[in-house]
């Protein structure tokens, strides 16, 4: 059976005594997305990956895993997906190769098959040499190694990541970004939740953001940055004395607010006014105004973050 | 819904981690090699001349009853055991798959049983170093064995639950010794009941704990399987059908 949805939120909520820790959130994650999850720390990110991953029970709502309904067909909805991360840990006391079998076999497959599975990821993930030590002898970057390795045992359809990347050095954050879309390209489906934004902004199809247990914003990347005002264009002159002329140039060309700075002059920049900008670096030239940088930025998400999001404080 | 083989050939999965669990780190069997020693010593020594005139005469009256006691310690450790992955985080992968609930539970508990085993084995090792001779023949001292392990495994989810119900460690270690000294203590199994006061003779009759050890003192003397190992028996079934349940429940609830 395929969904065009592989996630379904409909109006989730969920209460901790008086505190609301998520609020009638709703989204649908399409078939081969990968979907992330943004916002503060205590925004809700955990208690929504817990509602979808069955380990909590939402108050009011429902949420369908490819057509599976968490709370009604918990079983078939389980089998659907795998989860990693924050929420759900290994054994510490057993190896890795110990693990991946023991997953192996309580997802289904004989020994013979487990054991096949256990060699084919292990060589994926490159832990071929630490197979049967146990974890205690593992670094961090070979645990989340392993972790996902588990996860990917029994081929989900959907895979959930609680902060992957959380922690880890480049490279290593690297190559679990290299497996995730490997995995993607092979037909699944990644939620994921993460702290770094240009990460998500690089990485997720689309992006949700969560903000005191609501939905404050969801959309492509490029969608959410355009929420906080599309373009704009920057301007540095090299000597402060110049940046009155500066301005009325700028003025002149673009009827927009400016925001002055101490040597920086910045201005919101509509689509249709890209074409501007190249008369305008010959006024200034003629002007014999120095400028010394001359840039067009499309916002960050890190400014979309600012802007959407309150935290806890 | 549930394939039934397939929730049995998950137990056993989860049985072999906590087995391979248990033999990665010896440590963990530590308590259970060394408290029946300690207190097979303590008890005979302290107690034999007072209780019985003699080490030697006090020996066939406390050997049962600190088998049982042995094997219930060792039984205490599920719960500590269980709280201790719960809170690391291992089990809520469990929940995330697609098996029953019972399954990680009876994992843990089976594998556990091997604890109460090498518990028994210990208190009647140090009994024999003590001077201790069994009357029986090595199937009926294995029976007796058997015995006092399924009492102790039937008890074991009494822990269970202790340990899913209580969120820290110490607190589950303090209330499983105070079960397990109310259980043992208030039983036939280290001083005879006549010396009781009246009151507590009848709280002492109507303990599990004393079918258990008058059970295990008719097999060790006599090899005879009388009504009370059959009784028994059937108080540690019941304890399984109260407890097994009540742990699920507090399992899929709380933990």
């Amino acid at each position: 059976m395929t969904n065009p949805n592989m996630i379904q939120v409909n109006h989730i909520s969920k209460h901790f005594g008086n505190h609301a820790a998520v609020q009638d959130v709703s989204f649908n994650v399409h078939q081969g997305e990968i979907f992330g999850l943004l916002g503060p720390n205590g925004a809700g990110k955990t208690t929504l990956i817990k509602m979808m991953t069955t380990l909590l029970r939402p108050d009011q709502g429902q949420i369908l895993l490819n057509g599976f309904d968490t709370q009604t067909q918990s079983r078939l909805a389980k089998q659907q997906f795998s989860v990693t991360g924050q929420t759900a840990a290994i054994d510490q006391d057993l190896t890795a190769t110990e693990n991946l079998m023991i997953f192996g076999q309580l997802s289904g497959l004989t020994h013979r098959a487990a054991r096949r599975r256990a060699t084919e990821l292990l060589a994926a993930f490159d832990l071929v040499a630490s197979a049967h030590q146990t974890l205690a002898t593992f670094s961090g970057g070979m645990r989340r190694r392993l972790d996902l390795a588990v996860s990917l045992v029994g081929k989900p359809k959907l895979l959930f990541l609680d902060e992957p990347t959380t922690g880890l050095d480049p490279r290593t954050r690297d190559q679990m970004w290299r497996v995730i879309k490997d995995m993607v390209a092979s037909g699944s489906t990644v939620l994921l939740t993460t702290q770094y934004l240009e990460e998500a902004a690089q990485f997720a199809d689309r992006i949700a953001l969560i903000d005191h247990g609501k939905l404050q914003a969801i959309g492509t990347p490029a969608e959410l940055g355009q929420r906080v005002g599309g373009k704009q264009l920057r301007l540095q002159v090299t000597a402060a004395k110049m940046l009155a002329e500066a301005q009325r140039i700028l003025q002149a060309a673009i009827k927009q607010p400016i925001q002055v700075g101490q040597r920086s002059l910045t201005v919101a920049l509509a689509d249709d006014q890209l074409p501007v900008c190249a008369g305008l670096l010959d006024q200034l030239a003629a002007a014999k105004i120095g400028v010394s940088q001359f840039a067009i930025t499309s916002p960050s998400l890190d400014e979309v973050f600012f802007k959407l999001t309150v935290g806890k404080n | 819904m549930f394939n039934q083989s397939h929730t049995l050939s998950n137990i056993l999965t989860m049985t072999q981690r906590n087995l391979l669990k248990t033999l990665h780190d010896p440590d963990n069997f530590s308590d259970v090699l060394m408290e029946p020693v300690l207190f097979t010593l303590l008890f005979g020594y302290l107690f034999g001349g007072a209780i019985a005139g003699s080490v030697h005469a006090y020996l066939p009256l406390l050997v049962p009853g600190i088998l049982i006691q042995s094997i219930l310690n060792a039984a205490s450790g599920s719960g500590q055991q269980l709280r201790e992955d719960i809170n690391h985080g291992v089990f809520d992968r469990f929940k995330t798959l697609p098996i029953a609930a019972i399954v990680p539970l009876a994992g843990q508990l089976l594998g556990d049983v091997l604890r109460l085993l090498l518990a028994g084995i210990m208190a009647l090792l140090t009994a024999l170093v003590m001077g201790w001779r069994p009357t029986v023949s090595l199937p009926m001292l294995a029976a007796a064995l058997l015995l006092a392990i399924f009492i102790g495994w039937s008890a074991s989810w009494l822990f269970a639950l202790v340990g899913l119900m209580a969120k820290n460690a110490e607190l589950i270690g303090s209330l499983s010794m105070m079960i397990i000294l109310t259980l043992t203590f208030l039983s036939n199994a280290f001083v005879p009941v006549k010396t009781l006061p009246s009151f507590l003779q009848v709280i002492v009759q109507a303990n599990p704990v004393s079918y258990t050890v008058t059970a295990l003192r008719t097999l060790l003397t006599t090899g005879i399987w009388g009504l009370h190992a059959t009784v028994a028996l059937l108080c540690g079934i019941s304890m399984i059908a109260i407890f097994m349940p009540l742990s699920l429940l507090a399992y899929q609830k709380r933990a």
